[in-house]
């Protein structure tokens, strides 16, 4: 059976290690997408509604087809069709230059005539609202219910009793690489794209199947990535546009989106508003939950949440459903639903703990099953120094109050079966591994070399990892779901052994011993049973002569594990005339099963808890109820951390099982809740719409003052 | 002029913008506040009325002569120029990120200043010492700062790397030893979406310890 060994024995699994694209990444040579620049290439551009909800009643494009230096223009709606959000597209053009493109977008004619809309969740469910969608009941959704246990009967067992309103607002992705493509027919029937994608795979399947053409014919290249948090999975109408364009004018088309299109229809973390009430018995047993909660996922359906969430109750109601507005549809974002439901769950469990006059870690205790996070409270406790927290919320003196809080997450990240991948040894020592994942950045290509270089003795600089192409036919599946690492190392694990055991048997008559009796030291293979007999890997892969070996591998149930558990704490001080809220510290506790590379999966961490910082203090795509525009379409006026927000983190890696499994999302999940319990702490008023910005902070203590 | 041009005509002026918004049903164009005044640019370029210039520029210690509009941004001749010999001038680690000097990914060194490439126009670069992040190291040898972040793993999907890179090495050249809050300070012109911010000042701290 198969195993990553024990820790004792892993020369390079669980170590830190740098990785391999850092030298290309610093010295501003590693090519994204958006650096691509092809011969004869055109710049492509669309035109998007600025309004929310219109009929399209003209539209003409001649005076752009004129523009010298414009090669091409393309409809992307046409007369009698809606449009149903702002962003939606209109039309395309491609252009010898980007200000050529930009200027013809200008000399399209659009005329729409202005249809009512609603952006914001308060107006879509009020009575009288336009109806934005033909197939719902005005803007809602049909309810989605589920009851367990008996409700009624454990409220009024209850001794105390919570009710609140918790909301979230929605969040846009913010990936700093806008979505695009380069595209390039090489001839009639061979397409080359350069997507800026989660899925190398997926887009080409996806443009295969759109265009017509076999799959292998079409090839789509992501050698580095810049920023993918759930939304690039598809080629988009600006991967279709971009391919259509260089059809049409035979040449390579680039097209990106805007920073501003990007906001508004590359995807977003829909909102949340739960109405819950909870019920606990005096010994802190959480007993009874109700909640009804909806969210809006923009004209589209999808904005799901956990509620409850990681805290077990045996007695639950919940009633949800979904609300349309005009806006751009939401996307996977980063742990989708889990967030927004921890902020809710983790509030509301402070509230509980509060009326019982418990320590909310205690009754966190009380309510956890989780073994793993029963042993990361008490090491987040102690690395936070939960004993200085007010045990009076708001007690602290002075006009900057400092509190502590807590919250948890879980997540899945176990893998799943698809990935293809080939190991190559040549006879000049040189070692290859091929699979069609890519790196998005959480650094797959150097957990793929770690992996070759401890089962073949070797550093993982020597080994040639070649990942985010579509062109060696080896699939792999999207990088989402925290799944990429627990789906690959595996294979890729098992095509190292086969490659190393093809070698050995090359070896075996040189060293004169039995195949079963080799052994990989570091950079040669010896006899176990005398260790006086050797070869360097050098004088080993010399015996191939003419050959090479290359052995593909597969997926082994037994390499990977699925269920992680997190917890983090926050320290934070909250500025009382201001109204600011400085995050001091987050301690972050993550369950991360094996962790291959221990350096990027401390990166991966960080940047969760500082991605959850955001939702909790800065993030919030703002609508205006009168124009029906997002106001914030940018990176002025949509706050994302910067240096200033950033706190002391301390990211533990938490060993918890010899089996690879994922980070990329758990760790955006507990801070929100953290944060928000640690302003309570702090102030001993509740914040429970998200982000907490100083003008909820100081009407806060305003109401409670009076 | 024909109907359709008389309606656009009309389409375009401020009034129908005003009249536009609100009402909910009267025709509108497509971002009709900057029509107004950008359809006569493009109308201008139709004309041929654009005129360009060709400039000199010296960047990362290699002189290009390129034909620019009076528009043309730093970052487009860094990353689309095309030079008069017909080469790309292709230094495409400074990235166009926000587009409007918020996010620092298009940070290169003018004259030793740290600035945004997005937000100078190339004209006014001529004369000046440009230098990119292709240009921080010296051959094969990084920079201390470059050494630095990749040791640390002071990057993720390394998009926002070359300006903060550039930034680093413009914080350390005027304050060597910085504190934590200066370092946070001098790179809070760039933005990063991954988070990788804590090895990013880890890195900066090594690299001063170095130069």
């Amino acid at each position: 059976m198969a195993s990553w060994g024990e820790a004792s024995q892993s020369r390079l699994i669980g170590k830190r290690i740098a990785r391999l694209s850092g030298k290309d990444k610093v010295t501003g040579k590693a090519k994204y997408t958006f650096d691509i620049n092809r011969p004869e290439m055109l710049y492509g551009r669309i035109l998007r509604s600025e309004v929310a909800h219109a009929n399209v009643t003209d539209l003409d494009l001649t005076r752009a087809e004129a523009l010298p230096g414009v090669k091409a223009v393309i409809p992307l709606t046409e007369v009698g069709r809606k449009l149903r959000y702002q962003g939606q597209e209109i039309a395309a053009v491609a252009a010898e230059t980007d200000d050529i493109a930009k200027d013809a977008l200008r000399l399209i004619y659009v005329e729409l005539e202005e249809l009512p809309f609603v952006v914001t969740e308060a107006d879509a469910m009020a009575e009288g609202a336009p109806q934005i969608r033909d197939d719902w009941k005005g803007n809602q959704s049909n309810p989605g219910i589920n009851e367990d246990g008996d409700v009624d009967a454990a409220f009024s067992e209850a001794a105390v009793t919570v009710e609140a309103t918790y909301h979230t607002p929605v969040q846009t992705h913010v990936c700093l690489e806008t979505h695009g493509h380069v595209v390039e027919w090489t001839d009639e029937n061979n397409l080359t794209v350069w997507a800026s994608t989660q899925a190398v795979f997926g887009v080409r399947n996806d443009l295969a199947r759109r265009f017509e053409l076999p799959a292998n014919q079409v090839r789509v290249i992501t050698e580095h990535m810049g920023g993918g948090f759930g939304s690039k999975f598809n080629a988009g109408v600006e991967g279709l546009a971009a391919v259509r364009l260089s059809r049409m004018t035979e040449r390579p088309v680039k097209l990106m989106l805007t920073r501003k299109a990007e906001h508004l229809v590359a995807g977003n973390r829909p909102s949340m508003t739960q109405h819950v009430k909870a019920g606990a018995t005096r010994d802190g047993r959480l007993i009874a939950y109700d909640m009804r909660g909806y969210g809006t996922g923009g004209i589209s359906s999808g904005a799901g949440f956990n509620a409850p969430y990681v805290y077990h109750v045996p007695n639950r109601r919940t009633e949800r459903f979904n609300v349309a507005v005009n806006a751009g549809n939401q996307r996977a974002m980063r742990a989708p639903g889990h967030p927004q439901g921890a902020f809710a769950m983790d509030s509301l469990m402070d509230e509980l703990a509060e009326k019982l006059g418990m320590n909310p870690l205690e009754f966190r205790r009380i309510n956890d099953s989780s073994e793993v996070r029963q042993a990361q409270y008490t090491l987040g406790a102690q690395e936070i120094g939960w004993h200085r927290r007010n045990n009076v919320p708001g007690s602290g003196t002075g006009v900057k109050k400092r509190g502590m809080g807590v919250g948890s997450g879980l997540w899945g990240g176990g893998g799943g079966r698809g990935t293809q991948a080939r190991v190559t040894i040549n006879a000049d020592g040189t070692v290859e591994a091929v699979t069609g994942t890519q790196d998005i950045g959480t650094g797959i290509r150097t957990v793929i070399a770690i992996i070759v270089a401890e089962e073949l003795g070797l550093a993982p600089t020597d080994i040639s990892v070649k990942v985010g192409d579509s062109g060696p036919g080896l699939p792999s599946g999207g990088s989402g779901g925290s799944q990429t690492t627990a789906s690959v190392a595996p294979v890729i694990k098992t095509a190292a052994a086969a490659a190393k055991q093809k070698l050995f048997e090359h070896v075996a008559p040189l060293l004169q011993a039995p195949v079963d009796d080799l052994r990989i030291g570091t950079g040669k293979i010896y006899v176990a049973s005398d260790r006086t007999k050797t070869v360097t890997w050098k004088q080993a892969t010399g015996q191939l002569g003419q050959e090479s070996i290359s052995e593909g591998g597969n997926w082994d149930q037994e390499l990977r594990q699925g269920g992680v558990a997190g917890t983090q704490f926050a320290e934070v001080e909250v500025d009382t005339q201001t109204g600011h809220v400085k995050v001091l510290k987050i301690v972050a506790v993550q369950d991360c099963g094996l962790a291959i590379n221990r350096l990027t999966t401390e990166s991966q961490i960080n940047g969760g808890v500082i991605m959850g910082l955001g939702q909790a203090l800065l993030e919030e795509r703002i609508m205006d109820p009168q124009t029906g525009r997002m106001l914030n379409a940018n990176l002025e006026d949509y706050k994302v951390p910067g240096t200033f927000e950033i706190p002391e983190i301390k990211s533990i890696v938490f060993d918890t099982h010899r089996k690879v499994t994922g980070v990329g999302e758990p760790p955006c999940i507990p801070t929100l809740g953290a944060i928000a319990n640690a302003v309570h702490n702090a102030i001993g008023v509740r914040i429970r719409e998200l982000p907490i910005t100083p003008d909820k902070i100081l009407t806060a203590l305003a109401e409670k003052k009076a | 002029m024909s109907e359709k041009e008389k309606k656009q005509e009309t389409n375009i002026s401020r009034r129908s913008f005003l009249k536009g918004v609100g009402t909910g049903t009267v025709a509108a164009t497509v971002a009709p506040a900057i029509l107004v005044s950008d359809a006569e640019t493009a109308e201008a370029q139709t004309d041929g009325a654009v005129s360009t210039a060709k400039i000199q520029l010296n960047i990362n210690e290699k002189l290009y002569e390129i034909e620019v509009e009076a528009r043309t941004t730093l970052l487009t001749v860094l990353r689309d120029g095309i030079d008069t010999g017909g080469n790309n001038v292709d230094l495409t680690g400074a990235k166009l990120i926000c587009d409007r000097g918020e996010c620092g990914g298009c940070t290169v060194l003018v004259d030793g200043k740290a600035v945004y490439a997005c937000m100078m126009l190339a004209m006014d670069t001529q004369g000046k010492q440009i230098t990119t992040v292709e240009g921080i190291a010296n051959g094969d040898n990084l920079h201390p700062v470059q050494e630095a972040f990749i040791k640390h793993d002071a990057m993720m999907c390394g998009f926002c790397t070359p300006g903060f890179i550039v930034s680093s090495v413009a914080l350390l050249n005027e304050n060597k030893k910085p504190t934590s809050a200066e370092i946070k300070d001098g790179l809070s012109g760039n933005t990063c979406r991954c988070g990788t911010y804590p090895f990013i000042f880890d890195a900066v701290e090594t690299a001063s310890e170095k130069m």
